[in-house]
């Protein structure tokens, strides 16, 4: 039976009539895709799948998966990475064909670790869980019996006779929703979590379940099917792994920073080293400002910390000039001398800016990099503060920065939930006095561009998401936000940002 | 009756298992039909030998070599496991990770220490009449929730031989069901929540699932006799203490005041039921503390590891109870109210029965003796109707296979 449909499938792709293949806009995944594709459709397609999981768990953290916030905020992500989503429920084949094939190269990237599975396993199943919300009533009844989960629907006459069983059993439900509302019945093996925990009504061997816990069941279907099919894939990685075309992309996918690496610096010279002392209080993420006040008290930082805050420094415009000078007068003020600071720590500054030996331009670090990589040890003060600080130490740290306890309530509770990134993006959110971020973190920065921004009125705070994930792109393209008091000769797209950012500067 | 000797069991399992081991159903049951291949074959069994030693991945090619093993051996103890991908006792030689369990019964595992915190009479290993009642509901409530909630058929109850039932559910299809499955059945049948440091170990909120509802049913039926008369758990300031710090707030005062004015248990329990079906009554705020009670008193608890992964081994029915000596009896259902654990036959006892019984003695002439009689000495003794029940249990599958091929057969339209 299977091979007629594939065949006709095939015979319909030639025939011109592409929408067979992809007669839902939803699917169990069940079926690789066989068709040839380019690597750069490949690699396109796969990143930004990986984007939307990203915003999908960003928002599953942030928002109640019901509100409208959340249901809105995940539509315009789907809509703008042109995934399908509701309107789009009747004729969407190459959202639908891009939808299936990211998918499927996704999980290549993600089955190979235990960790890595249960990452891509939790955002996909949210996605579903939101995308089958979505469908109407009638096109549910056609996704479930094209994926042969139509179950037994309960008789009127049955149903009535077991009211009030169903009603008892069934949380939520009171003897008039029962009544109009579609029950059924369904096998225990299918309905597992609800049975474990009473929460339906068990007769049998069945159980009742009511059409609105329908997408619990076909959730759970969905997770046995997928978690299956990522074991087997985790199985088969050996060969795949073996294409040299494929290998670092599907590396890159799983552990990388995907966005602007702010090596290129079109905004060089804006800063003042008089300016850096407030910046790092209003627009570093935390990180970035344990390392500043640890150099400006200590005098000195140890290598990981003078190689994170360094290239930090570089991304946000410090010219190596600046660098040079910022780095000696602190340093002096240590236990430095002119002469050892020239010999030693002046190369490895330049080192930094492609100047010596390789001549490698050094990007600054990305947060995965950072959270990831080098953690630090005694006497260090790079890292992420949310990964690798004490909580205890880190709730008293944000206490003396005036985070209001609420604030630093909900901090913790990423923080314990490994939620590192979305911490940081709190933290900004308090740190700036806006409910809403507006993008999602990746880069220390981008927090610092975004930061500029914000405080520039360059974004309105409470704006739309219409502005997350394009913001990286934006970056790219953003010309300048111009710091220095005196104009430089850059060119400025907004001439009344940088007006604003000069009156905020010279306040200080 | 001669009190049982655990240091005549070397003398005694061999008259077991030659004269006394129901051989004939056993092997049907194991064997379930012969419908798939090699089932029987790939049956893990574990013996437990003189001195304690302990054996796994025991696996015969048939009941007959089973049973010429358990003649030869004559272990303490048998327990049953698994029916594996590739047969146990070949296990070795197959490539790590291949060798996997596939199907088993689902079994379950009441055990009275469980309940000790609830009980007064005894603790631990003991038992005794007053406190067996306990294992009786805990087989209604179960064995009503497989049946009616759970659709199951085919359930095989077993004393364990000291402190405890043991079921078995053998229908086909529930023998493959998952570690995950399994373990849900177990929560779904557990109501009694919490260890030491609990106090009250279940709480129930409006509305209330058919099952609980129907599990109090059950145990009301007991509660009187057992719980009011036989452990008297209001008959002292001091034990409806303990009682009274199950019920809310807001009702314990008025009853720590009703209390002394009333003669016995049964009195005072009227007057704190009878105060919460009011309340549920009202419907304003309904208060089940009388159903909480009964359930943290009665209600049977379940070790979730014993039933959860499929290839965990249990004791096998008719295994000798090595402390005791007493035999791991199938249970009747229609006469449960009746079992006494007291009067289930030892090992000592029926070798006794069968020198008394007739001219065939201890003697092993082996040429002489007929294998049909030698099997059915167990008719001879009080072991007779433990067997029956077994044999009706063996039969009911037996038939219901045969009613399903039929059922086939006619859809197929083959005669």
């Amino acid at each position: 039976m299977e091979f007629s449909s594939r065949a006709r499938q095939k015979h319909l792709r030639l025939a011109g009539d592409r929408r067979e293949l992809y007669p839902h806009s939803l699917q169990f995944y069940l079926e690789p895709p066989t068709e040839s594709i380019s690597l750069v459709e490949f690699e396109s397609f796969a990143i930004d799948r990986l984007k939307l999981l990203k915003v999908v768990e960003n928002l599953g953290v942030s928002y109640v998966r019901s509100t409208d916030s959340y249901k809105t905020k995940l539509e315009n992500e789907l809509r703008k990475l042109k995934f399908p989503y509701r309107a789009l429920a009747e004729d969407d084949y190459e959202a639908r064909r891009k939808d299936h094939i990211s998918h499927f190269i996704l999980r290549l990237a993600y089955c190979q670790s235990e960790d890595l599975r249960r990452w891509f396993l939790q955002q996909e199943m949210d996605l579903f869980r939101y995308r089958f919300s979505q469908l109407t009533d009638g096109l549910m009844q056609k996704f479930l019996e094209h994926v042969n989960l139509s179950f037994e629907a309960v008789s009127e006459d049955l149903k009535t006779e077991l009211a009030n069983e169903l009603c008892a059993s069934t949380p939520g439900l009171s003897l008039p929703k029962v009544k109009e509302q579609m029950f059924y019945k369904v096998g225990l093996a299918d309905a597992v979590d609800l049975f474990r925990t009473r929460r339906v009504f068990v007769k049998d061997g069945f159980a009742y379940v009511p059409f609105k816990e329908i997408d619990a069941i076909v959730l759970n279907n969905y997770r046995t099917k997928l978690s299956k099919a990522l074991a087997l894939t985790a199985r088969s990685l050996p060969s795949i792994q073996s294409d040299e075309r494929l290998q670092p992309l599907l590396n890159h996918l799983s552990h990388s920073y995907i966005g602007p690496d702010y090596s290129v610096q079109k905004n060089t010279g804006k800063i003042s080293l008089e300016q850096i002392d407030s910046l790092s209080v209003k627009s570093f993420p935390l990180c970035m400002r344990q390392l500043h006040k640890a150099l400006r008290d200590s005098h000195h930082l140890r290598h990981g910390g003078r190689m994170q805050y360094g290239l930090f420094l570089k991304g946000i415009g410090l010219t190596l000039e600046q660098a040079l000078e910022f780095w000696k007068k602190e340093f002096i003020r240590g236990k430095v001398d002119a002469d050892k600071f020239d010999k030693g720590y002046a190369y490895s500054i330049r080192h930094s800016y492609g100047k010596e030996g390789k001549r490698t331009d050094y990007t600054p670090y990305s947060c995965m990099k950072i959270i990831m990589s080098n953690p630090p040890s005694q006497g260090d003060y790079h890292g992420c503060p949310f990964r690798h600080s004490d909580p205890e130490l880190l709730k008293q740290k944000l206490q003396s920065y005036k985070i209001p306890p609420s604030g630093i309530t909900q901090i913790l509770e990423l923080v314990k939930g490994m939620h590192y990134q979305l911490a940081c993006q709190k933290y900004f959110e308090l740190t700036h006095e806006v409910d809403d971020i507006g993008f999602s973190l990746n880069h220390p920065n981008q927090y610092f561009t975004e930061s500029q921004r914000l405080l520039s009125g360059g974004r309105e705070p409470k704006k739309e998401l219409s502005t997350s994930g394009n913001s990286q792109q934006k970056n790219n393209n953003q010309e300048s936000v111009n710091l220095n008091s005196t104009p430089t000769s850059s060119d400025t797209t907004a001439d009344t940002e940088l007006e604003g950012l000069e009156a905020y500067f010279t306040e200080d | 009756m001669a009190p049982f000797e655990p240091a005549a069991l070397p003398e005694l399992l061999p008259v077991f298992y030659r004269r006394l081991f129901p051989h004939g159903p056993y092997g049907r049951w194991l064997g379930y039909g012969g419908v798939v291949k090699n089932y029987f074959q790939l049956r893990e069994f574990s013996f437990t030998l003189r001195d304690d030693v302990y054996v796994r991945f025991q696996s015969f090619s048939s009941p007959q070599e089973l049973e010429r093993e358990l003649q030869k051996i004559n272990p303490y103890k048998i327990d049953i496991g698994a029916v594996y991908s590739h047969r146990p006792n070949q296990h070795n030689t197959v490539h790590l990770g291949a060798f996997q369990p596939q199907e088993k019964e689902l079994v379950f595992d009441i055990d009275m220490t469980d309940y000790d915190d609830v009980r007064t009479c005894c603790s631990s290993a003991d038992i005794c009449s007053k406190c067996w009642t306990l294992m009786t509901i805990a087989v209604r409530v179960i064995d009503r929730a497989l049946t009616e909630d759970l659709g199951m058929r085919h359930r095989l109850w077993v004393y364990s031989g000291r402190r405890g039932v043991h079921c078995w559910v053998c229908d086909d299809a529930v023998r493959k069901w998952s570690p995950a499955l399994r373990a849900a059945t177990v929560e779904y049948l557990t109501l009694v929540k919490g260890g030491a440091d609990t106090v009250k170990k279940v709480n129930l909120s409006y509305p209330v699932h058919p099952f609980i509802r129907r599990s109090v049913a059950v145990v009301e039926k007991y509660f009187e006799e057992y719980a009011l008369v036989g452990q008297d758990i209001l008959g002292s300031p001091e034990s409806w203490d303990k009682v009274l710090a199950l019920v809310p707030e807001e009702h314990r005062e008025a009853l720590q005041g009703e209390f002394p004015r009333r003669k016995d248990s049964v009195q005072r329990w009227e007057v704190l039921r009878g105060r919460m079906e009011r309340t549920r009554g009202r419907g304003a705020a309904p208060c089940y503390a009388d159903w909480e009670i009964m359930l943290q008193f009665c209600f049977p608890r379940l070790d979730i590891n014993v039933s959860k992964g499929v290839g965990h081994l249990l004791k096998s029915p008719f295994s000798v109870h090595p402390k005791t000596g007493r035999i791991s009896v199938p249970l009747d259902l229609q006469t449960l109210d009746q079992f006494d654990p007291f009067a289930v036959p030892t090992i000592t006892s029926l070798c006794h029965e069968l020198d008394t019984a007739g001219s065939d003695g201890e003697q092993e002439d082996v040429g002489e003796m007929e294998p049909k009689r030698r099997a059915r000495d167990y008719k001879r003794t009080s072991l007779a109707p433990y067997v029956r029940v077994f044999e009706q249990f063996v039969e009911g599958m037996e038939s219901a296979r045969r009613g399903e091929r039929l059922r086939r057969s006619d859809i197929q339209g083959d005669f």
